[in-house]
C-alpha cells in the first residue's frame, strides 16, 4: 500500500504536522460546494443570523436545535396517517375534513401551516407541486426531495403531468383525471393515496410501510409488497 | 383578523387579472387572464406581497384555491379534458365574471 491510500483506517501513520515540508505529499483536491464564491442570499443570510444571535433573539443552540427537530421529520408521519385512514373510515372523514385536529388524534403535530388532504379514487389522481418556489409539507413529512425544487418539475408537473408521472414509472388510466395542487401560498398538501388491492388482513403497522413519500405528493402509488 | 365576506363563494367563475406588478408575486403568471371557478375558501392570510417586504402589518386578505380547466391554461394540453390544476390565489387577483358575482 502506498503511503497515499488513505483505506487503511489506523494504519494511517503519517501525521500531518509538517505537511509542506514533505512537497510529495499531496491529497488530491475535491471539489467542494464551499470553494464557490458566496452568493448575495447566503451573505444575507449569515449576517441576519448574526445579527440575530448577537442581539440575543435566538441562541446559536436554539437555531442548531431547530434544524435537528426539522431534520427528524420524516414521511413515515404522513404514512400513518394515511394507514389509520385506510382502516378507519372515520378517521379518513376527520383527515378530509380537518387535518390538524385529525393527525393530533395520533399525536402528530401538523405545525402553524394549514395542510389540505386531497383524496386518490379510482377516477382521480392527485398530485402536487410548488411552481413559484418549493412550498412543501414540512412541518408534516420533513424536507422536500431535490427533484421536487427543480425548474423541471415544477415547470412540467401543471403543463404535462402525465408524461411527468410516466417518467416517475406511473402509467395513470387515459380515462381518470388529473387534479394537479399548486401550492402558490399559505396552503400545503398532502395525498391521500388509494389503499392497494392485496392488502387485506394487513396490521396498520404494515400497511404505513407502503406508503412512501412519493406517494404522498402523488407522483406515485402505493404497491402492495 | 377582519375582514370584509369573502367575495366569492364556492363555484363561481372568476378571471384572473391580467397584470404584471414588479415585486414579490404569489399568482403564477401561467394562469393571469384566465378563466377558473372557486373550489374553496381556504380563510384570511397576511398578504404576500406586503409580507414579503418586511410589512409585519399586512393586511388580511381571503385567499381562494380556484381551479382551471388544464386546456384553457396551456392550448397544446393533451390530456383528459376533465384534467385540472387547482392554483391558490388572493381575493384581490380575480375579478367576477359577468351575471356571476355573489
Amino acid at each position: 500500500m502506498s503511503r497515499h491510500e488513505h483505506t487503511g483506517g489506523p494504519a494511517h501513520a503519517h501525521g500531518h504536522d509538517g505537511y509542506d515540508a514533505d512537497p510529495t505529499h499531496r491529497h488530491p483536491p475535491r471539489p467542494d460546494l464551499e470553494d464557490t464564491p458566496l452568493a448575495y442570499h447566503q451573505v444575507m443570510q449569515m449576517a441576519v443570523v448574526s445579527l440575530l444571535v448577537e442581539k440575543g433573539v435566538v441562541s446559536a443552540d436554539d437555531m442548531r436545535a431547530q434544524i435537528e427537530r426539522m431534520d427528524a421529520l420524516t414521511p413515515a408521519r404522513g404514512a400513518r396517517l394515511v394507514a389509520r385512514a385506510w382502516v378507519d373510515g372515520g378517521f379518513r372523514e376527520r383527515l378530509l375534513a380537518d387535518s390538524k385536529a385529525a393527525a393530533a388524534e395520533l399525536g402528530i403535530d401538523l405545525g402553524p401551516i394549514p395542510i389540505l388532504v386531497m383524496e386518490n379514487t379510482p377516477e382521480t389522481h392527485n398530485l402536487v407541486v410548488c411552481t413559484l418556489c418549493s412550498c412543501y409539507p414540512r412541518f408534516l413529512l420533513g424536507l422536500p426531495p431535490d427533484w421536487y425544487k427543480s425548474r423541471s418539475y415544477r415547470s412540467r408537473a401543471v403543463r404535462e403531468p402525465r408524461r411527468v408521472l410516466a417518467e416517475f414509472g406511473t402509467d395513470l388510466d387515459p380515462d381518470s383525471r388529473i387534479r394537479v395542487h399548486d401550492s402558490t401560498a399559505d396552503m400545503r398538501y398532502m395525498i391521500l393515496p388509494m389503499r392497494p388491492a392485496g392488502t387485506e388482513g394487513m396490521s396498520e403497522e404494515a400497511l404505513a410501510r407502503l406508503v412512501t413519500r412519493d406517494s404522498l405528493i402523488g407522483v406515485a402509488v402505493p404497491r402492495a409488497g | 383578523m377582519t375582514g370584509a365576506a369573502p367575495r366569492f363563494a364556492p363555484g363561481a367563475r372568476v378571471r384572473v387579472y391580467e397584470r404584471f406588478p414588479p415585486g414579490h408575486v404569489r399568482t403564477p403568471w401561467y394562469c393571469r387572464g384566465k378563466t377558473g371557478e372557486i373550489e374553496r375558501i381556504c380563510g384570511r392570510f397576511r398578504n404576500p406581497e406586503q409580507l414579503a417586504y418586511g410589512n409585519t402589518e399586512a393586511v388580511y386578505e381571503v385567499l381562494y384555491r380556484v381551479g382551471f380547466a388544464s386546456r384553457s391554461l396551456w392550448p397544446a394540453y393533451d390530456g383528459c379534458e376533465r384534467d385540472r390544476v387547482e392554483i391558490e390565489i388572493y381575493e384581490h387577483w380575480l375579478e367576477p365574471l359577468s351575471g356571476d358575482m355573489t
